[in-house]
């Protein structure tokens, strides 16, 4: 029987105080870069603008496109190799004319310019100012009913407790994800949010799994005077198989996804990909943890409540 | 737990072959099953023709045009104005001016202060209306469109667009295309496989409100721009292009402001060929009552000459040499005869009831579409592979089951993608080979489970029942917060992004399926036998 973990007896909880500082330092790092960018990059799903895929029969040098470009004055606009020396995406800024004159500008100025050779548009996406800022406002709300489902469905399930420490590691997995995008230079588009929505709902799974033992394993009468965070401990030790074991077959696929699915679904599978090392690491560390904190955070103060009770 | 084995089997064997009919069924029940069209046929061959592909996959435009519904109003209210008039002038009161202010409200300023209330009693009587401000002493009233009727006017105005320009789409020739109603005041357009998006796009977005109007000639147009146009009348511009130079140049006109006829008074249009020029132009037929009116028109003003106007652009303004009685009409003006024939069709659909905009474009060539399809099936075959590969190492013969379960997965996936007409998209594709790792994660709780159980000293068969009842709980719990995920996507998601949650979705849900009820009863069929077993390949 082919095996990773063989009872594994790991102190997880123990070393909690170390997971917490990885994690805040990663974030810190992530939210950082994002203050230096001026913000998480935004695509036109979201901040509104034009994008045209164009291809050119050989390759071409990005700088010769923005020279061409320029000519034509639409603003600033981003030119980014896509894929392939011959492939681009061009993106343009808002502006008050429609996308097929913007398209049509473009290829005309690229179309001039005799050394690019003949071009093919591949894609154009033009989406309006207002389109974008509802689509912000309901990416938000998306975001915020799939945490709140979720809050329930645990609360539900098991107890308010665990409902919130669910949530802080849906929360910090969403900002690890977010961290990750910023510094790879990755921009927030549709896609990304549908990974983000699922990575919501898959990150909470293994914390559901591990918290599942812990009630068995209470059931089952717990060995005298185990505390809970060695209850906590256990549980995830003896759930860890299964933990890495699913995260690696998902891991396979957005992996996969990455390398093969194309530059249109690469920023969906990266985070995705992150998504699914983050969920398990935050499963056993920060739900875990948080959990065991609360606890005893809770118990330290009804102990000194009880304290002031006997001195009065 | 050998029980209700035959009927067990049964139920796999009918899924399977339920699930092989929906994704290639026979010639004579592809029509009962999808009726007598489907899709385009798409050029890879992997791809069953019976999925839906989206536009991102088969090339096509997606459009979101925003109906301007305050336009809508305005017109409505504009052309309020005449009954307003005569409901007023029936009660024998004279009435000055009749103004529009605002989209919803009109200024009514009457002859004389005397007949104000003779004339607040007439305007009760109008429906949609409401007194809004009145004052005596000025003989000023200001009506209000009621809200209920302004309410139903802007719900008719996105209805009667979403059917004009379903005709127009029907009258360019698109397979299969989606027009559909979003929210309040937008109109989602999906044209699959368009070549020219450009001429698609004119036509669809062309508000296409043709106008007679008389030319006036009392005033110059120049001077008029100088001055301003007298009362009763406006300036028009009429876009000639130079054929040789391509120069564009605005010539004004000045016309009265009323209009005598409008494009709801025809009855057809279409494309003729003038014999000398070979230029083609519209010639128009008017229906009865458009007939009448035109008739009259044109003998009370014989040697003037009457403007053609769309959209707000003079067409042409040829001089009335006599009366016609016969409701024909030619509009011409330099067309090439895809102007043309796009003119036609529009006027054909009538006019929008307000002008839209266009709020979200997207356009995909056929040729990335392809090049997506042939990377997304690279990404579901090689995550397939892999994926197969690590179970069948890890847990042997029960690998080997849960793969097989995976093929059942997707197969069932297809085939529930293909029965609800759900589209493919590239997402949706990621969807698939997300949904791949996901489907085995079942499996995946049951075996590590099965283990442990058999661990604890457990026989083989006491193992594997207490391995499925006891991971039933987590995998039910699992599922539940996917699919809480995936169904707000679903909700919020727009296109290509719906897609990547149905097939996430229906993956997951077709993996409680085969993950627990399929692989449940291999198991039974390999170890709940007769015979005594010992060991557990897993």
């Amino acid at each position: 029987m082919l095996q990773i973990f063989v009872d594994p007896q790991y102190n997880f909880i123990g070393r909690r105080r170390w997971a917490y500082l990885i994690s805040i330092v990663f974030i810190l790092i992530g939210v950082g870069s994002m203050v230096a960018k001026g913000g998480l990059r935004y695509g036109i799903d979201f901040s509104g603008g034009t994008l045209i895929q164009v291809r050119f029969e050989r390759p071409v040098p990005v700088e010769r496109i923005r020279a061409a470009l320029e000519r034509i004055r639409l603003g600033e606009s981003v030119i980014q190799e896509f894929g392939d020396p011959r492939e681009f995406i061009l993106r343009l800024p808002l502006v008050e004319t429609s996308a097929e004159a913007v398209t049509r500008q473009v290829q005309e100025a690229l179309g001039k310019d005799g050394s690019l050779g003949k071009l093919e548009v591949r894609r154009v996406e033009f989406v309006g100012p207002q389109v974008g800022r509802d689509l912000q406002i309901q990416a938000l709300y998306a975001v915020l009913w799939s945490m709140a489902g979720i809050l329930i469905y645990v609360a539900i399930r098991f107890d308010l407790k665990g409902g919130f420490a669910s949530i802080a590691a849906i929360i910090h997995d969403v900002l690890v994800c977010l961290s990750a995008m910023s510094l790879t230079n990755r921009e927030m588009s549709l896609p990304v949010l549908a990974a983000l929505l699922t990575i919501i709902g898959y990150s909470v799974n293994d914390t559901i799994v591990a918290y599942d033992r812990v009630r068995e394993n209470r059931g089952k009468g717990t060995r005298k005077g185990q505390s809970f965070e060695s209850q906590i401990n256990t549980a995830i030790n003896q759930t860890l198989s299964r933990t890495v074991l699913t995260a690696l077959t998902v891991f396979f696929s957005t992996a996969v996804l990455y390398v093969f699915g194309g530059k249109v679904l690469e920023d969906l599978a990266f985070v995705l990909t992150i998504g699914v090392v983050t969920g398990t690491y935050s499963t056993v560390y920060i739900a875990g943890s948080l959990i065991v904190d609360w606890t005893l955070w809770v118990e330290a103060r009804s102990r000194r409540g009880k304290k002031v009770m006997a001195k009065a | 737990m050998r029980r209700n084995l035959p009927l067990r089997i049964a139920i796999v064997a009918v899924v399977v072959i339920a699930s092989l009919v929906y994704l290639y069924p026979p010639p004579g029940v592809r029509d009962f099953l999808y009726g007598p069209v489907t899709g385009a046929p798409t050029s890879n061959p992997w791809i069953p023709r019976t999925l839906n592909l989206g536009l991102d996959l088969q090339g096509g435009i997606h459009l979101v045009l925003g109906v301007d519904l305050d336009k809508a109003l305005e017109a409505q209210v504009e052309r309020a104005t005449g009954t307003v008039r005569a409901a007023l002038e029936k009660k024998g009161v004279a009435v000055g001016r009749i103004q529009r202010r605002g989209s919803t409200e009109l200024v009514v300023e009457l002859a004389s202060p005397q007949s104000f209330t003779a004339a607040q009693e007439a305007l009760t009587e109008l429906g949609s209306f409401e007194s809004k401000e009145a004052d005596q002493a000025a003989g000023r009233v200001v009506l209000a469109l009621r809200p209920k009727e302004a309410a139903t006017l802007r719900e008719l105005a996105v209805r009667q667009g979403l059917e004009t320009i379903r005709n127009r789409v029907d009258q360019f020739g698109v397979a299969e295309p989606s027009i559909q109603q979003q929210g309040d005041n937008r109109i989602l357009i999906q044209l699959p496989g368009v070549q020219d998006p450009e001429r698609a796009k004119a036509l669809i977005g062309k508000t296409a409100l043709l106008e007679f109007k008389l030319v006036d000639d009392r005033m110059d147009p120049e001077r008029a721009l100088k001055e301003g146009p007298p009362e009763g009348t406006e300036i028009l511009y009429q876009r000639r292009v130079d054929k040789e130079t391509r120069q564009e140049s605005r010539v004004p006109y000045l016309v009265q402001t009323k209009t005598h006829l409008t494009g709801a008074d025809l009855s057809t249009a279409r494309v003729s060929i003038d014999q000398t020029t070979s230029e083609p132009y519209v010639s128009v037929e008017l229906n009865t009552a458009g007939a009448k009116a035109f008739a009259e028109l044109t003998a009370a003003n014989v040697g003037r000459r009457l403007a053609i106007i769309l959209d707000g652009n003079v067409h042409s303004a040829p001089v009335i040499r006599e009366r016609i009685p016969s409701g024909q009409a030619q509009i011409t003006g330099g067309f090439t005869s895809e102007d043309a024939t796009d003119l036609a069709i529009v006027l054909r659909a009538g006019a929008l009831p307000a002008p839209v905009q266009v709020l979200e474009e997207r356009t995909v060539g056929p040729s990335l579409g392809a090049d997506s399809i042939r990377q997304g099936m690279i990404a579901i075959l090689a995550s397939t592979a892999l994926v197969s590969l690590f179970m069948l190492v890890y847990y042997r013969l029960s690998g080997l089951i849960a793969n097989v379960a995976l093929g059942l997965n997707l197969l069932i996936l297809l085939a529930v993608m293909a029965g609800f007409h759900a589209t493919l998209t590239l997402p949706g594709i990621a969807g698939i080979a997300l949904t791949v790792g996901m489907a085995v994660d079942t499996n995946i709780l049951i075996f590590e489970r099965i283990r442990e159980e058999f661990r604890s000293g457990k026989t083989v068969r006491v193992a594997i029942g207490a391995g499925f009842s006891r991971a039933f709980k987590t995998v039910i719990d699992t599922h539940v917060t996917v699919l809480v995920s995936g169904l707000i996507l679903f909700q919020f998601g727009t296109g290509p992004v719906k897609g990547f949650a149905v097939s996430l979705m229906i993956g997951i849900l077709a993996s409680l399926f085969t993950a627990v009820f399929f692989t449940r009863l291999i198991f039974d069929l390999i170890y709940m036998g007769s015979r005594k077993v010992e060991t557990i390949s897993i």
